[in-house]
């Protein structure tokens, strides 16, 4: 067994594994009609993982996982470097709104606060990697840098009273006392 | 076309190959420093708190990349392909520098006794826990070398327990943060013997580099202003400097080549284009980390070595271990955050050795800035893991934390190892590495004691609480992998002599913590560098070889 084809030049192959993805993406998307403003979710996966992202981060003096932008880091690493997890976050979602359906009689997206945080905690016990998933995820897009499609304004940032310009060069060296 | 021959082609870029290519190529011997990443530079530094080679949710900043170069894991869920930005992958790094490029860059002597663990503690059931064939006064003057030639800062005067030094420190330590400001009198009223930790970090201007200038992307990044300390900034420019090195990135080896008579001849690699060459050679060093290193022997078969070179009684690859790191957590009620890098920089080596009915210790410092993200990681167990009371957490204690961990010495296992797996191959198409094994019992003890102590530090420093983070039973690895070609007399039980020489075949060397019998209580860097030039004194003086100049 011989991992990704060794035969295919590097380049070419990276080229193919991009293209592939996108194609991968595009067809097994439900809702696709060719004006979604998401990579890989569709509107209702991108509305469901940013109520998610709400109750696992919820908006308080402080913004939240939606003010944030964390399902647009979400979105973006999916086709990136969370490639691998696509299919877990589509069938998470399925199983969410299912799951929800059933206790609830409405998808989750429907439901009211507190039955939100009731199905998030079915599946946190039941439906564990996903969940796993979505809460390591929701913490990178809140907590880490905006560059990546989240923590918009470095809303975060801003709350953890971080010194700004958070990119800062040796200036706040030079105030302190010197060595030797 | 056929590769002009050299005395000596290094395989891996990082702290033993580094030193090995400066002092070969100084002596006058020809050099090929082959390195499987890239030579990345200080303009790398990004500060990409979710894309670094600490925090690798969004990859490896600095290889290998996850495409190319799975490993298999077998644990208790079973057998499965593992990536180099997952933590069970056991990555250090691929780069030029290696773990040196973007290590936290403490510099620590191992203590006398961790040269001599089995003469100290007896026999550990379940453990192959031996003595190191050198001790602590063989590598003396090769720490210091590495301390003043690289450029190491710190201030161990206070340390009662170090081994005896001829040379202090070439540089002065940082000024305090205001961590270790409220931890320092704490540690004496306890009794303890706290002091500034070494670190092979520019205080100072040294070598022609700048001082640090004390940003909060630290380890894990590269150093902005180039005043961190690795191979990739020291010895490698100089062996360049020589004209007799000659460094190739993103060059990969597959095996070494063996003549009939199972001398080695070279080896054989694919460049960044993939294409296979063979560099032949009259030395064969390879440094490669202890799972790449054991890797390579283990893919080198021939008639005489079937279970791979250097492997006649199955040593190559065992007793992979590294470290287990303890912490403790203390919340204030005041901030002790001052945004000042890279954060460690206050230690104790009180719980090294000598704790009752333990089989050694591990040195205690604080930790490096935790970024917001890593912080994660800080929260403590009864704080729910989502919702309003896990971002409030998160808000008040973000700037009130202190984080107290140490690397235990661990108890090395047979059963703990790196093979080779039978049907896996990267994307060169070489057989993968195959990690199994677990931590000894016996090392988690030790962390549960340690943590206790890290513990208590805090609380007298005025923590109004604390928690413990105790790891997990499963393998060690990472960042201070070591091991798998142990250094030793017999070569019945070991892979290499003294002189970091296979046993079996005396034109081929391992010169990395792959060697390391047992691994200190101590991030091992200093050790490698150290042990390195220790390798390359003996190596030079045994050369008859030819010489390019001299």
């Amino acid at each position: 067994m011989t991992f990704k084809g060794r035969t295919i030049r590097r380049r070419t192959w990276l080229a193919t594994g991009l293209s592939v993805a996108a194609a991968g993406a595009i067809a097994s998307s439900p809702q696709w009609k060719g004006a979604s403003r998401w990579r890989f979710f569709s509107d209702h996966e991108a509305q469901t993982v940013e109520a998610i992202s709400e109750q696992l981060i919820p908006a308080d003096g402080d913004p939240g996982a939606r003010d944030a932008g964390v399902v647009n880091y979400i979105d973006i690493q999916l086709t990136r470097h969370f490639k691998r997890w696509q299919a877990v976050y589509r069938q998470g979602i399925v199983s969410l709104d299912a799951a929800s359906r059933v206790k609830f009689g409405k998808r989750f997206v429907e439901l009211p606060s507190g039955q939100q945080v009731e199905a998030l905690r079915d599946a946190e016990a039941h439906s564990k990697e996903f969940f796993e998933l979505v809460l390591a995820h929701c913490r990178q897009g809140f907590y880490g840098d905006p560059r990546h499609g989240g923590n918009r304004n470095m809303a975060s940032w801003k709350m953890l009273r971080l010194p700004s310009p958070p990119l800062r060069g040796r200036m706040h060296y030079d105030d302190q006392p010197k060595v030797g | 076309m056929a590769l002009k021959h050299v005395n000596a082609v290094i395989v891996g870029a990082g702290a033993g190959g580094g030193v090995m290519a400066k002092e070969l190529a100084a002596a006058g011997l020809s050099v090929v420093l082959l390195e499987r990443g890239k030579w990345y530079s200080a303009a790398d530094c990004r500060k990409d708190d979710l894309h670094n080679q600490r925090t690798t949710v969004l990859g490896n900043g600095f290889g290998p990349d996850d495409e190319r170069n799975p490993r298999v894991l077998v644990d208790q869920q079973g057998e499965r392909i593992v990536y180099p930005s997952e933590s069970t992958y056991s990555n250090n790094a691929a780069c030029v520098g290696g773990g040196t490029f973007s290590y936290g860059a403490q510099a620590w002597r191992f203590l006398e006794k961790d040269f001599r663990m089995r003469s100290t503690y007896g026999a550990i059931a379940g453990s192959t826990l031996e003595d190191w064939p050198i001790g602590y006064s063989d590598l003396e003057p090769y720490y210091e070398k590495a301390e003043w030639e690289m450029g190491v800062s710190g201030d161990d005067s206070n340390n009662i327990f170090k081994a005896p030094r001829r040379k202090n420190l070439p540089m002065p330590p940082l000024a305090p943060t205001r961590e270790h400001q409220v931890l320092l009198p704490a540690a004496k009223r306890l009794g303890l013997h706290p002091f500034d930790l070494p670190m092979l970090r520019n205080t100072v201007p040294y070598n022609g580099r700048r001082s640090c200038m004390r940003c909060r992307w630290c380890v894990g990044f590269a150093c902005e202003v180039n005043a961190r300390t690795g191979t990739h900034n020291t010895v490698i420019p100089a062996a360049l400097a020589t004209g007799n090195c000659e460094l190739r990135t993103e060059c990969v080896a597959r095996e070494i080549l063996l003549d009939d008579s199972g001398r080695a001849t070279g080896v054989a690699y694919f460049d960044v284009h993939d294409r296979l060459h063979e560099q032949s050679a009259d030395l064969v060093l390879v440094c490669g980390g202890a799972i790449e290193s054991a890797r390579l022997l283990l893919n080198t078969r021939h008639r005489l070595f079937p279970n791979g070179l250097g492997n006649r009684y199955d040593w190559v690859g065992r007793n992979l271990h590294a470290h287990t790191y303890p912490a403790a957590v203390g919340l204030f009620d005041h901030d002790t955050y001052d945004d000042l890098g890279p954060g460690a920089s206050i230690a104790i080596c009180d719980y090294n050795h000598g704790n009752p009915g333990l089989a050694g210790g591990g040195m205690l410092a604080n930790e490096f800035i935790r970024l917001p993200y890593q912080f994660m990681n800080q929260v403590p167990p009864w704080v729910p893991r989502w919702g309003q009371a896990h971002k409030d957490f998160v808000r008040n204690a973000y700037k009130r934390t202190i984080v107290i961990m140490g690397p235990v010495q661990e108890m090395p296992l047979f059963e703990s190892r790196a093979q080779v797996d039978p049907k896996v191959k990267d994307y060169w198409g070489i057989p993968v590495a195959r990690l199994s094994g677990t931590k000894h019992p016996h090392t988690l003890e030790i962390a549960r004691y340690i943590a206790g102590k890290a513990d208590a530090w805090l609380k007298e420093a005025g923590a109004v609480q604390t928690w413990r983070r105790i790891p997990p039973p499963t393998l060690s690895g990472g960042q201070h992998q070591a091991g798998t070609c142990r250094m030793g007399n017999d070569p019945k039980t070991s892979v290499v002599n003294k002189d970091c020489q296979l046993h079996q075949v005396d034109n081929v060397y391992v010169i990395d913590a792959s060697v390391h019998v047992t691994n200190g209580g101590f991030n091992p860097a200093l050790t490698i560098l150290a042990n390195a030039y220790r390798a390359a004194d003996n190596l030079l003086t045994a050369w008859k070889g030819s010489k390019v100049r001299s």
